[in-house]
C-alpha cells in the first residue's frame, strides 16, 4: 500500500503519548486495529462496498490528529446546531476530539443513566466500557480500524434495565479552525439495557470555513425488549471530510429507530449497520441527504435478520443539487433461520439540476423461504401533477417548485418522533429550500 | 364571463376536444355531462391550463381576456377553481401552510394584503363547518392518507376559502356515497352568489339532484352534440348517452 504510512507514524507517536493512559486491553485492541489498518489499506473503487465513492481526496491530504485539547468554541456558536427550547437534555459536547466540559450539560442525569466521556469510562465504568471494539468490526472495515487505532475519546453512554430517558441525550462533535487540517477520531458507545428506553442525537458540525477529516465510530447495544432512537446528524463544514460508522446489536423484542441526515461535508460516508440478534426485534433505518456543489454524500445501511420474526424498515430520501453525487446502497440479509422477516426499503432521490448524479443499489440476500422483502428506488424530477395542482389554487410556479422540493424532503422527517428534532430539521430544510426562516408557518 | 369558440386540444398525438363552443354567463350553473372519453375532464383541465394538455385551435376569453395567455397560477388568482377529478397527495405540506399560501397569492392578486396565520385561523374555522370537516386536518399533510370523501370536501373547502368567480368541479361525485354527496353539494350551494358562474362536470345525473342546473350540455367524441335545460339531464339517466350519441362517432369528418 502507498498511503497510509503516516498513518502508522502517527500512531507512534500516540501511543507513546497521550494514547498510553487507557487500559492494556486498550492499547492491545489498538495496536491490532492498526496492525490491521496497514494490512486492508484505503479502499478503492473496486472494492464493491466503495465503488461510487473514491477515498482519493481523503487518502491524498495529510490530517494531523490533535494531541491536547484545543478550540475556543462558545456556547453561543453552537446554538445554531442545538434545538430550541432544550434546557432540559443532556449534552455532552467534544470540540476538536476532546470532552468539553465547560460546553457540556450532564448535571441533572436521572438515576441509572451514565454519559460520560470515555477517558473516564475506563475507570469510573470499566465494565460497561469493556463492550468498546465488542460490536463494531473491523476486520474488513479500514476506517473502523483507524478510528480503532486512534480511539481516545468520545461518549460512553449507559442506560440501566427498565429506565427510561425522559430527555435526549445530545452528543455533539464540533470542529472550530483550531480543528483545521486535523482529523478526529470520536468513539462512542451506547448500551441500553433489557427494557430500557432511551433518545441519542449525535450532531457532527463545523465551525467556519476549514478543513478536517472526521472518522467516528459509534457502536451500539439495544438490549431485550429496549427502544432505542439513534439521530446522527452531519452537519459537518463543506470543505470538511466525514467517515462515520454506526453497529448497532440488536438483542430480542428490541427496537433500534435510526434517523441519518447528511447535508454537510464535501465528502461524506455514513456506515449503518445492525444485527436483529433475538426473535421480534424492530430496526427502522430513516435518512436525508441533501447535497449541492460538487458535495459528495455515500449512505451505507446493513440490516442482518440474524433470528425469526423481526420487521425492518428503510426510507432514505435525496435532494441534490448542483453536481452534487449522491450513494444509496442498502444490503438486508435474512439469514437461512430467520422465518417470518418482513423487510422494507425505499430509496428515493430527486435531482433538481441535470449535473446531480444518484446511485442507488439495493441489495438484498436472503436465505430463508418464508419471508416478505420489498425494496423500492426512484430517482426523478418534481412530479408535473403536483406541480400543477399547486398553481392552479394560486400559487407561483417557482414557490410551487420550492414548496414541493421542501415537502418531498419533510416527508421523512416526519417520521422523526421528538418534537424538537423534527421540527428544527423541518425549518433548517424549509429555510434551504424557500429561503423562509420561520419554524411555525410550516 | 366565459366564452369559448371552437376549442381544439390534444394530449400527445391525441385530439380530444374536436371543437367546443360554449358561453357562460355570471350567476350561472352549466352541467357538462358526457360518456367516458367524451372530453368532459379534459375540457376542465383546459380552462384550468393543465400543461399536458396543448391547444390547438380556438379561443377562451374570460371576463374580456384571453385565458389560454394565461399560466394555471394566474387563472386562480384571477378566479378560476378547478375541483380536481383526482385531488393530488402533496405528502410534507401541511393543509393549514397550503390554504394560507394559497389564499394570500390570490389576495395579492387582488391587491389586498396578506392575511397572518392567527387571522386566516378564523376564516378557516368558518370554512371548515360549511363541509363539516374537524379543523385537525389542517395539521395533516395535502391529500395525504385521505379517504376519498375526504378529499373531495377538501377541495371544496379549498374552493371556499378561494372564493372563485368560475369553479369547475370535474366528476366531484365520483366516489363520494350519499351522505358526501350531500355534504359536497350542500357546500357548493352555499358558496353560490350571483355574480359567480359554476360548470359542473359530471358522468352521472345524481349529482344534478342536489346542485341544480340552469343548462345542461352533453358532451361526446370532443364536442357538445346537444344542450338543454335541467331536464335534460333526467332524460339522458332515463334513455343512456346513445340515445344521443347513436353509439357512432358524433361529428366524425368534422
Amino acid at each position: 500500500m502507498t498511503h497510509g504510512v503516516e498513518y502508522v507514524e502517527q500512531f507512534q507517536r500516540f501511543a507513546a503519548n497521550g494514547g498510553s493512559e487507557a487500559p492494556e486491553w486498550v492499547q492491545a485492541l489498538r495496536s491490532s486495529a492498526l496492525d490491521r489498518f496497514t494490512q486492508l489499506g484505503f479502499p478503492t473503487t473496486k472494492n464493491e462496498d466503495w465503488h461510487f465513492t473514491s477515498v482519493a481526496p481523503i487518502t491524498e491530504r495529510q490530517f494531523v490528529p490533535h494531541t491536547s485539547p484545543s478550540g475556543d468554541v462558545r456556547r453561543t456558536e453552537l446554538e445554531p446546531y442545538l434545538f430550541p427550547d432544550t434546557a432540559d437534555w443532556h449534552m455532552a459536547v467534544f470540540v476538536n476530539g476532546r470532552f468539553a466540559p465547560e460546553l457540556s450539560h450532564l448535571e441533572n442525569l436521572p438515576d441509572g443513566v451514565r454519559v460520560m466521556p470515555l477517558a473516564r469510562a475506563w475507570t469510573e465504568a470499566p465494565e460497561v466500557a469493556r463492550r468498546i471494539g465488542t460490536v463494531a468490526p473491523f476486520d474488513t472495515q479500514t476506517f473502523t480500524a483507524l478510528n480503532t487505532a486512534f480511539l481516545h475519546d468520545g461518549a460512553v453512554v449507559h442506560v440501566a434495565a427498565g429506565r427510561e430517558v425522559v430527555h435526549p441525550i445530545h452528543l455533539v462533535f464540533v470542529t472550530d479552525r483550531h480543528g483545521a487540517n486535523g482529523v478526529s477520531y470520536p468513539r462512542n458507545l451506547i448500551v441500553a439495557e433489557h427494557h430500557a428506553k432511551a433518545t441519542v442525537i449525535e450532531s457532527y458540525v463545523g465551525l467556519g470555513d476549514v478543513m478536517y477529516l472526521t472518522n467516528a465510530v459509534t457502536e451500539v447495544v439495544v438490549g431485550a425488549g429496549a427502544t432505542l432512537s439513534h439521530s446522527k446528524l452531519q452537519r459537518e463544514a463543506l470543505n470538511a471530510y466525514h467517515v462515520g460508522t454506526i453497529e448497532a446489536r440488536q438483542e430480542r423484542d428490541s427496537h433500534y429507530i435510526s434517523f441519518s441526515l447528511a447535508v454537510g461535508a464535501a465528502l461524506s460516508r455514513t456506515n449503518i449497520g445492525t444485527v436483529l440478534g433475538g426473535e421480534g426485534c424492530g430496526v427502522t433505518l430513516n435518512g436525508l441527504y441533501m447535497l449541492d456543489g460538487a458535495q459528495h454524500g455515500d449512505h451505507q445501511t446493513r440490516i442482518e435478520h440474524a433470528q425469526p420474526s423481526c420487521f425492518s424498515r428503510q426510507l432514505y430520501k435525496g435532494v441534490l443539487d448542483g453536481a452534487s453525487h449522491g450513494v444509496f446502497n442498502g444490503k438486508v440479509y435474512v439469514d437461512p433461520i430467520a422465518q417470518k422477516t418482513d423487510g422494507k426499503q425505499t430509496n428515493n432521490t430527486l435531482l433538481l439540476s441535470e449535473r446531480a448524479q444518484i446511485d442507488t443499489k439495493p441489495q438484498l440476500e436472503i436465505f430463508a423461504d418464508d419471508v416478505k422483502c420489498t425494496h423500492g428506488a426512484t430517482v426523478g424530477r418534481l412530479d408535473d401533477v403536483s406541480l400543477f395542482y399547486m398553481k392552479s389554487r394560486g400559487i407561483g410556479a417557482e414557490e410551487a417548485r420550492k414548496l414541493l422540493t421542501y415537502a418531498f424532503a419533510a416527508d421523512v422527517l416526519e417520521t422523526i418522533e421528538n418534537d424538537a428534532v423534527r421540527e428544527g430539521l423541518e425549518a433548517m430544510t424549509m429555510a434551504r429550500f424557500t429561503g423562509v426562516v420561520d419554524p411555525v408557518s410550516r | 364571463m366565459l366564452e369559448i369558440r371552437g376549442l381544439h386540444a390534444t394530449v400527445g398525438d391525441k385530439e380530444i376536444l374536436k371543437g367546443i363552443d360554449l358561453t357562460i354567463n355570471a350567476g350561472e350553473v352549466h352541467a357538462i355531462m358526457g360518456p367516458n372519453g367524451s372530453g368532459k375532464s379534459t375540457l376542465a383541465q383546459v380552462l384550468a391550463g393543465n400543461p399536458a394538455y396543448e391547444v390547438t385551435a380556438g379561443s377562451v376569453t374570460y371576463e374580456g381576456r384571453d385565458l389560454l395567455e394565461m399560466q394555471p397560477e394566474e387563472r386562480a388568482q384571477q378566479g378560476i377553481f378547478l375541483a380536481f377529478q383526482y385531488p393530488v397527495e402533496i405528502p410534507g405540506v401541511s393543509n393549514a401552510y397550503f390554504f394560507r399560501a394559497a389564499y394570500n397569492e390570490v389576495r395579492k392578486a387582488r391587491g389586498l394584503e396578506e392575511m397572518d396565520p392567527l387571522e386566516f385561523a378564523g376564516i378557516m374555522d368558518e370554512k371548515l363547518k360549511l363541509v363539516e370537516m374537524e379543523p385537525s386536518m389542517l395539521n395533516r399533510s395535502v391529500n395525504a392518507g385521505f379517504s376519498g370523501g375526504e378529499k373531495k370536501r377538501n377541495e371544496i373547502l379549498q374552493m371556499a376559502v378561494l372564493e372563485p368567480k368560475l369553479a369547475i368541479l370535474d366528476e366531484t361525485d365520483s366516489g363520494l356515497d350519499i351522505d358526501a354527496l350531500r355534504i359536497v353539494a350542500d357546500g357548493v350551494n352555499k358558496l353560490k352568489r350571483p355574480e359567480n358562474a359554476t360548470i359542473v362536470v359530471t358522468h352521472y345525473q345524481r349529482l344534478l339532484n342536489y346542485i341544480v342546473p340552469d343548462f345542461v350540455h352533453v358532451l361526446a367524441y370532443g364536442k357538445i352534440v346537444k344542450s338543454g335545460g335541467k331536464e335534460l339531464a333526467l332524460e339522458l339517466e332515463a334513455k343512456g348517452y346513445d340515445w344521443i350519441t347513436g353509439g357512432a362517432p358524433a361529428g366524425v369528418g368534422a
